[in-house]
């Protein structure tokens, strides 16, 4: 090829191309929603009074957060449900709905993830919830065993400290079954540190049990 | 061979093999100039590839005995696999083709390069850069953002000596000698100016001033899939352009299928990045777009496909001879194939099974080790002779790191990509519990454990060779003739 200029002008333009179509377009179209309310009236205005969605994360389950993008979880685990009909993602129960893009407007850091060696969690605090949730996650997380039997995900002892009981037994200790193999020595207890605490609470926070105008949950 | 030999007589006589005096008293010139700084970043690349090497062999056996160094944070899978893809993608990767093709470049554009010290002590902060950025990953300052784990407060130090040695190919360019550009100048110089412009978007839209939702996400994998494409499929691809008809002597097959080819590469490459959010929260049309590209891109790689293997068609035996031959050809021959994977794997139908499973991780090293990687040791085993004056030390070593490597890959590649789609399969089926899929995986993930042992051995292989040569002992000085890998007929080609 003798033609410089050409050359040059055609991989500046390809690369162009690409970024216009692919990174602006992407921006212009769904890079500024708004939250809305679950449904809109006549005039395709938000309903007065009713809450707006999705929610704003709460200050502990952003700590939470923080603690799920330092272990990287996102290497195992999805967040984000694909319709019914294309994967089996609602049947397994992963999801009330699809989500879309709105979902994650209000996350700084959007960890969609493209990898399930294990379960998708965009509506895991939907699954697991309340304090039963709550326990289910600490020994799930202290080690995967107590709850799943055969998984592959890695204990994280390092998010807890394993302590001499002084006195009366601490009532934020992890409940292990007292026969269990991985049950700690007798005399002592499993207490979640400040990060498992948030990280737990941030898996409780996350759930996509609103309706959105343009992805309504369906009543089954 | 008569199509060649009228190119040949088209063609100007760089890049294949010159006897004539004063042309090679240039390239020695120009190699002189590039010598210390491509020797720099070819030794910090063997030494990322072992070090990513065992950060993958950790991550792989984590995968189906989670209890391995369980506690250690710093070894968490999460942690361990970033620290791998990051050694091998800016430590190994970028620092092979800085040393590789910055130096090819040079020669196709018989241009010295000035100032060598000077890109040496950009090559020092790329490397602190990368030292910085994976010390952050163990320590728990990853992003957990894919293909850009790398810790915010490292990433200005990898863009700004990024553009300190990308300009020298820039720069070698400019002061090129000669009216034509040969394919690979056309490729270099693509990729020297996509991959800043890529990685600079990418950090800034996501990391830096990050943009609202999954505007995110469409960022990610326009750069995690550009970086392949973009980055190291042109270099890879251009120092296959050169390697091959300098090796054997004789020109490409085709000069207008290389147009062809990188035009459609240049221009389809760019979109198929979105294939890898099929289903998920963004329009349809991007991704049906990203869909359309990823087919298209058919066009590039059977062009090249076609182009390179008609080079070397007739020489076989002389390619099998050659360690740069035989790397290089294992790479084109599996850039067709993970191509054409790639192209099927974008499919809708198809997607809805391999995604989310390990027929990515699989298809990810089909095409970053069995293609890019595998060329990228080819253009060692041809660089260093010439850097060095001397030959390498030990043939056996070289067959050790070809079979080592090219077997183990292969059953790698194999073993995820059958494993992921069983595991597809389960997954799409609601009635098959989960635990049941993940214990399903468990021999291909242990398969993949010992393909990884044996890459390891074939590095471990390549870096006594490399070492050995770079320090040479007395015997290797003296030795005469390039280091082939058929023990009678070399005999005959050191004469």
């Amino acid at each position: 090829m003798k033609n410089i200029a050409l050359l040059f002008c055609g991989i500046l333009f390809t690369i162009a191309f690409s970024y216009t179509g692919v990174i602006l377009a992407s921006q212009l179209q769904f890079g500024s929603l708004l939250q809305t309310t679950a449904e809109l009236d006549e005039d395709g205005k938000q309903m007065e009074g009713d809450p707006l969605f999705p929610r704003r994360e709460s200050g502990i389950a952003l700590q939470g957060k923080q603690v799920y993008i330092e272990l990287g979880c996102i290497y195992c685990h999805s967040q984000q449900i694909r319709r019914e009909g294309f994967g089996a993602d609602i049947d397994r129960g992963w999801g009330l709905r699809a989500t879309v893009a709105r979902d994650y407007i209000m996350q700084d850091r959007v960890l969609l993830g493209t990898m399930r060696t294990g379960p998708d969690l965009a509506h895991v605090g939907g699954r697991f919830a309340g304090d039963g949730g709550r326990e289910w996650h600490h020994q799930h997380l202290y080690n995967p065993q107590l709850t799943s039997k055969g998984s592959i995900m890695p204990p994280y002892p390092f998010l807890y400290e394993v302590r001499e009981i002084e006195g009366e037994p601490s009532p934020e200790a992890v409940k292990i079954p007292a026969d269990s193999p991985y049950s700690p020595k007798t005399g002592y207890e499993v207490i979640p540190t400040r990060r498992a605490v948030a990280l737990v609470e941030y898996l409780l926070s996350l759930k996509v049990d609103y309706s959105l105008p343009e992805a309504p949950i369906l009543d089954q | 061979m008569n199509a060649s030999a009228t190119d040949n007589a088209r063609q100007p006589s760089i890049p294949y093999t010159t006897e004539i005096t004063s042309q090679r008293a240039e390239l020695s010139e120009i190699d002189q100039s590039i010598r210390s700084a491509s020797l720099f970043f070819t030794v910090s690349a063997v030494i990322w590839l072992l070090l990513g090497t065992v950060f993958a062999l950790i991550a792989a056996i984590k995968m189906h005995n989670p209890e391995f160094l369980a506690g250690f944070e710093a070894a968490t899978f999460g942690r361990v696999r970033s620290a791998h893809l990051n050694a091998v993608a800016l430590g190994w990767s970028n620092n092979v083709i800085y040393g590789l093709c910055l130096w090819i470049m040079a020669r196709l554009c018989r241009s010295p390069i000035r100032h060598g010290g000077l890109l040496i002590i950009a090559g020092v902060f790329w490397n602190l850069g990368v030292s910085l950025g994976i010390f952050g990953i163990l320590r728990g300052d990853l992003t957990s953002v894919e293909w850009l784990e790398v810790p915010v407060y490292a990433t200005p130090l990898l863009a700004i000596s990024y553009i300190l040695i990308g300009v020298w190919g820039i720069i070698a360019f400019r002061f090129r000698r000669g009216d034509h550009v040969y394919v690979s100048q056309w490729y270099f110089l693509a990729g020297l100016f996509w991959f800043p412009w890529i990685y600079v978007v990418a950090v800034l839209m996501i990391l830096w001033a990050p943009a609202q939702g999954v505007v995110q996400s469409v960022v990610n994998w326009w750069f995690g899939h550009n970086a392949l494409g973009l980055w190291y499929t042109p270099m890879a691809l251009g120092a296959a352009y050169y390697l091959i008809p300098k090796v054997l002597g004789r020109p490409i097959y085709s000069y207008y299928l290389s147009v062809l080819g990188f035009w459609s590469l240049a221009l389809f490459y760019n979109w198929a990045g979105i294939h890898h959010i099929i289903g998920g929260p963004v329009p349809v049309w991007l991704v049906s777009a990203g869909i359309v590209a990823s087919v298209m891109m058919v066009v590039p790689v059977v062009v090249v496909g076609i182009n390179h293997h008609l080079s070397i068609v007739g020489l076989h035996k002389e390619g099998w001879r050659s360690p740069t031959i035989r790397f290089v050809v294992f790479g084109a021959i599996n850039y067709t194939l993970v191509s054409l994977i790639g192209s099927a794997m974008s499919l809708r139908d198809v997607n809805l099974i391999t995604h989310f499973t390990h027929f990515t991780v699989g298809h990810a090293h089909h095409g970053v080790y069995a293609f890019f990687t595998m060329i990228m040791f080819g253009g060692i085993y041809y660089m260093m002779p010439r850097m060095l004056h001397r030959e390498w030390p030990s043939a056996k070593l070289i067959q050790i790191h070809f079979w080592a490597s090219g077997i183990g890959i292969l059953i790698m590649v194999i073993a995820l990509q059958v494993g992921g789609w069983y595991q597809g399969l389960a997954m799409n089926n609601a009635e098959i519990p989960f635990l049941e899929i993940v214990q399903n995986t468990l021999p291909w993930l242990k398969a993949r454990s010992v393909s990884g042992v044996l890459i390891t051995i074939g590095h471990f292989a390549f870096a006594i060779n490399f070492f050995w040569m770079l320090f040479a002992a007395g015997a290797v000085r003296a030795k005469s003739g390039p280091t082939l890998l058929v023990s009678t007929s070399g005999k005959e080609a050191a004469g």
